[in-house]
């Protein structure tokens, strides 16, 4: 069975081909991050324009690649949301002619619940229960998954996604758009410890998380630098800022583990390409006994591979979207 | 052949199979669904008139001007049905099908589509035997200014399109030169995109699949503060 997944939902222009769900023949990207760069963030306008030109000529690559024709296809999948209604409907409006001209059956999928199978397609298909840990440049949220498309949201960020937090935190020092991998690479060479940052909702209780007050206390520390007229030091700043956001991910992902009873964490999204993030889960999580998947660096970012592989899950069990569905740019991870 | 015309520059999408010498069908659909609703009505089209898409000779799209985000699905719907069928696209203006609609007269057309933010794309056009011919090119202006431009046109005037509609009042300023075209005219009808690139089909005109964008006029937001940022910092 080869499905083609198609990923228009924020700024990169993605066409992937899966074979029997898990194998991936081709994963293509285009991505638009200097045409992004000089506004300091996605611009939905400017995103939505280049899909319009980049999408025709990735499918054409996809399929030429793989050498296979539409007919080939047993079906599509696209992205419906959660993400930028403009741009999500370049995705779902090709994908909609494919299904059409192809005669080929289409579904939608959620992005959100497409970050976590993104580990699907490298380390098989576990059998549920699982914990996953989505973080992203939208998204942060703990969700645990009982059984295979069954989502039950234990935890999510009460105001920025940890992305947000990322490129805030990257442009008050100077680092450049997007953030999360110029802070990442800041932080290689710097001290965790040097400065300490508040651990927001570190022992709220729950399992949801807060950006706000650790922002707030990188912006008062730089201001206080620079006011005393002290130089800062922007390796330790990064890395102790880094250290603060992955502490509390890292604690929270264990006790929602722990809570839930699941030997099992799987990561999804964006962020999750932090390096330190990875290493901290890995470690962290098995000393507590859990097995950690996480996704290739390729895979963490979006991507259409995870698309089509939910796709395929989604058109074996019988799933079919009409030609008539609509992008939902707030789409919630339920059922 | 046949032809198969999509629109979806305004608020009311247009869908439309026809050969060089009949239409055989069309839908037009306004409202919140109608972004949805553009595959499926081809779909329908598609069963009504018995036509398999396999035996469609020829996408023709409007390509704007008109609203950013419904343009896009109509022109990416396009581009796709070409590149998965092989059949060839042809691009052609939106505000050409609106001015090619009313094409029987003997005054010049102002076709005037709304761009929202008080703004409208406009051009002026002369009626020629079997169709029409621009005389100015699309661009996006204030109503008053559009006002201003038919006050230097010689001659009496027929606006035509949902911003002529919507900016009745200002487009009138100019006198009795000014008639404006019926409501039901005020949209790209895709019958007239398929009139209007059958011939152009013939003579294998086609447009690159991968070439195929809108026609903008306009800028994001985000690129115009930033261009007005930057004037403004130059000494
Ligand atoms: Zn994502």
């Amino acid at each position: 069975m080869i499905t083609l997944g198609i990923e228009t939902s924020c700024d990169e222009t993605a066409v992937a081909i899966v074979e029997d769900g898990f194998a991936l023949r081709t994963n293509l990207i285009a991505r638009q991050e200097h045409l992004h760069e000089r506004f300091g963030g996605v611009v939905p306008e400017v995103a939505a324009r280049a899909h319009v030109e980049a999408l025709n000529p990735l499918l054409a690559q996809a399929l030429d690649e793989t050498g296979l024709d539409h007919g080939d296809l047993d079906g599509v999948a696209v992205t419906v949301g959660p993400g930028l209604v403009g741009a999500l409907l370049v995705g779902m409006a090709a994908a909609k002619a494919i299904s059409l001209a192809a005669k080929k059956p289409l579904v939608g999928v959620n992005h959100l619940e497409a970050h976590y199978w993104a580990n699907f397609l490298e380390h098989g298909k576990p059998e549920p229960p699982y914990v996953t840990l989505i973080v992203s440049g939208g998204h942060t949220m703990l969700v645990h998954v009982p059984e295979l498309f069954r989502h039950v949201v234990l935890g999510q960020t009460l105001d920025d996604a940890a992305g947000e937090a990322f490129d805030k935190v990257a442009r008050m020092l100077g680092l450049g758009f997007p953030g999360g991998p110029a802070l990442d690479a800041a932080a290689r060479t710097g001290d965790p410890t040097a400065i300490r940052f508040p651990r927001a909702m570190e022992d709220s209780g729950d399992l949801d998380f807060s950006m706000s007050g650790l922002k707030t206390a990188v912006l008062r520390y730089v201001k206080g630098e620079r006011a005393a007229g002290r130089d800062i030091d922007v390796p330790d700043l990064a890395a102790s800022f880094q250290e603060a956001i992955v502490d509390v991910q890292v604690t929270k992902t264990i006790e929602a583990a722990r809570r839930t009873g699941v030997q099992r964490v799987l990561m999804g999204g964006g962020v999750v390409a932090n390096t330190r993030l990875r290493e901290r889960l890995v470690a962290d999580g098995s000393s507590a006994g859990l097995e950690v998947l996480v996704p290739s660096l390729a895979l963490c970012t979006d991507n259409a591979a995870m698309v089509a592989c939910l796709g395929a899950a989604r058109l074996e069990r019988g799933d079919r979207s009409g030609l008539d569905i609509a992008a939902d740019p707030n789409l919630p991870l339920t059922l | 052949m046949i032809v198969v015309g999509i629109d979806t520059a305004t608020p009311q999408v247009s869908v439309a199979i026809g050969t060089e010498t009949a239409i055989l069908g069309r839908i037009q659909i306004a409202g919140k669904a109608r972004q949805e609703s553009v595959t499926p009505a081809l779909q329908q089209l598609l069963a009504w008139t018995g036509v398999d898409l396999e035996r469609v000779g020829g996408f023709a799209v409007g390509i704007g001007p008109g609203l950013f985000t419904g343009l896009r699905v109509g022109v990416e719907t396009a581009k796709t049905l070409a590149q998965i069928t092989g059949a060839p696209l042809i691009a052609v203006p939106s505000i050409d099908a609106v001015a090619y609609a009313v094409r029987h007269t003997e005054r010049t057309i102002a076709a005037v589509i709304d761009g929202r933010r008080k703004e409208v794309f406009a051009a002026l056009y002369r009626p020629v035997p079997g169709g029409v011919v621009r005389l100015t090119e699309p661009a996006v202006q204030r109503p008053e200014a559009l006002a201003a431009d038919l006050q230097a046109v010689p001659g009496e005037v027929l606006a035509v399109g949902d911003g002529a509609i919507l900016y009745r009042d200002v487009l009138r300023s100019v006198g009795a030169r000014v008639e404006f075209a019926s409501p039901a005219a005020a949209h790209p009808d895709a019958a007239s995109l398929v009139e209007l690139a059958v011939p152009r089909f013939l003579r294998e005109e086609h447009d690159q699949v991968f070439d195929v964008v809108p026609m903008y006029l306009r800028k994001s937001d985000a690129e115009i503060a930033w261009d007005s940022r930057a004037r403004g910092s130059q000494p």
